[in-house]
């Protein structure tokens, strides 16, 4: 088995919906992640998942040098950025495409998925 | 008894394929294998010139190279536990059926060509390992600098041991739309050596080669796939035109060809293959285009070419795929049944711009309908847009010809 990062990708400037158009597009994404996080552990692949608050609340700490050195917002200002992300083991890379399919379209949001070299 | 240094190349290339896919499966990393293999080559060129080549050369290099990667696989694990942990990333399961059909290089074919890799990278690896091409052939064949090629194949086994790619055939439910990827590899490297881009060879034999060889393997492996079949029918068709094509460096038309030159034996064999196609009767792509260089074949003159039925299987083919390219090959047989001007008023109206086949198309049926200056303007914009320097030569001369 393998770990593999599912991160998903959407808009930077969130309305009052998330990332959604309106309540009910929310609401329905919200119910069909939660499906999808219940199939997740009902089969084994449940690792650990989470959704992010704006990337406007991020803070990037250097702490190379003697005294950390703090920065208001992200490490990389781009337009498009992490908005949550599930962590599985998986058997494979087919696997994991197929999970990553199913939850880019139950969050409606691009998905990368990405291999662990290792675990801690 | 044959021996010497190019008589143990020449087997090493026909079985390697086979030898890299059951090393693969075996020790599940493409590098160990692909090392082995290479040692298993050093030991045939010194034992195989002297004592002749074995009666079972594939089973006396599997059994090498098997060797030669357990000695390895020995030295690292004294060396590096932590490696080995990370090279278990193949199925441990190897003799349970994972799959429609057990065949190791059926398994590499569908890693090689997995849709999480790119485009490039799948030709590549293809050619790599089930084509026993070098890293410089395959560079050579696709222009690229050595050490470019040499990146991309080393970035794409990465990824394929990290990201943990399966080695496996895809079960029946996924076993068509992969498979459509395979092909489409397999397609690409004929395609490529048939109307070669660049300045060298207009035509590169060793890859229209190269694909027909893993097609015909494909098909052994696969041969309730009537698209397989389709495939390796339209390839045949096309290959046996191949000589006749290019003359002094100039791209032969089609109506223009000796047809005298053209390889009977795979004709034969292409008119088979798209029979077995029509008894199954579940049309695809490829087989509908193989069945369409039936026609052409069947011709005995150009004029003799059955047009109408041409117009009929490209019918066929846009109801599966309604693309503009299909929609201009259709437009090209148009212009044989209804003339040039209906096939002109088709061709202008698909967005290709910038696709050479398109300017070259309208170019013709200017020319033929008498409006020179735009046709001359036609020539030259395709003549712009080619990377083929035969099918540059040809335009060039069709230009020239023009009052």
């Amino acid at each position: 088995m393998t770990h593999y990062l599912l991160t998903v990708h959407g808009p930077a400037e969130r309305n009052e919906f998330g990332n959604y158009g309106s309540k009910e597009e929310m609401e329905e994404a919200f119910a069909a992640t939660g499906a999808f996080n219940d199939k997740l552990h009902a089969a084994g692949y449940w690792v650990f998942a989470g959704g992010l608050a704006p990337a406007s609340t991020a803070t990037v700490v250097d702490g190379q040098g003697e005294t950390p050195v703090m920065s208001d917002g992200p490490y990389l200002e781009t337009k498009e950025v992490i908005g949550g992300f599930w962590v599985i083991d998986a058997p494979d890379l087919d696997v994991a495409l197929k999970l990553a399919a199913e939850g880019s379209k139950a969050c409606r949001g691009k998905v990368e998925v990405r291999p662990f070299d290792g675990l801690a | 008894m044959q021996s010497g240094k190019a008589a143990v190349e020449r087997v090493f290339r026909e079985e390697y394929g086979r030898l890299i896919a059951s090393l693969v499966r075996r020790f599940g990393d493409i590098d160990i294998a692909e090392e082995a293999a290479g040692e298993a080559l050093v030991a045939a060129l010194e034992r195989w010139p002297e004592s002749g080549v074995p009666a079972n050369p594939g089973g006396w290099l599997t059994t090498t190279a098997g060797n030669r990667a357990i000695d390895r696989i020995r030295r690292d694990k004294q060396r590096d536990a932590k490696h080995q942990a990370a090279l278990m990333y193949h199925d441990d399961t190897p003799h349970e059926p994972t799959g429609p059909i057990e065949d190791d290089r059926l398994r590499l074919l569908f890693t090689c060509c997995h849709p999480a890799l790119a485009p490039q990278a799948r030709i590549a690896l293809t050619l790599r390992l089930l084509g026993g091409l070098t890293v410089p052939e395959i560079a050579q064949a696709f222009l690229v600098p050595e050490t470019t090629m040499a990146q991309r194949i080393t970035r794409a086994k990465k990824k394929i041991a990290s990201a943990k790619v399966p080695y496996r055939v895809p079960e029946a439910g996924d076993l068509p739309e992969r498979l459509g990827g395979v092909l489409a590899v397999l397609f690409l490297v004929f395609n490529e050596g048939y109307l070669a881009t660049g300045d060298g060879d207009p035509v590169r034999a060793e890859l229209t080669g190269e694909a027909i060889r893993l097609t015909r393997i494909l098909r052994q492996l696969l041969p309730d796939q009537p698209e397989v079949t389709g495939l390796l029918g339209l390839l045949v068709l096309t290959e046996a035109r191949r000589e006749a094509r290019v003359r002094n460096g100039q791209l032969v038309s089609l109506d223009e060809q000796d047809r005298a030159g053209w390889d009977r034996a795979l004709i034969d064999e292409g008119h088979n293959l798209v029979r077995e196609c029509l008894a199954i009767n579940r049309p695809g792509r490829y087989q509908i285009l193989a069945a369409i260089n039936a026609v052409h074949t069947d011709a005995p003159t150009a004029p003799d070419t059955d047009w109408s039925q041409v117009v009929a299987l490209y019918d066929q083919l846009t109801r599966l795929d309604p693309s503009p390219i299909v929609a201009l090959n259709r437009a090209v047989a148009v212009a044989e049944l209804d003339g040039p001007e209906v096939a002109l008023a088709l061709v202008d109206r698909l967005p290709l711009t910038g696709y050479h086949a398109w300017y070259a198309t309208r170019a013709d049926l200017l020319r033929r309908l008498g409006r020179s200056a735009e046709a001359k303007q036609a020539y030259d914009a395709a003549i712009a847009a080619t990377q083929n320097s035969a099918e540059r030569a040809y335009l060039s001369r069709k230009r020239g010809e023009l009052v």
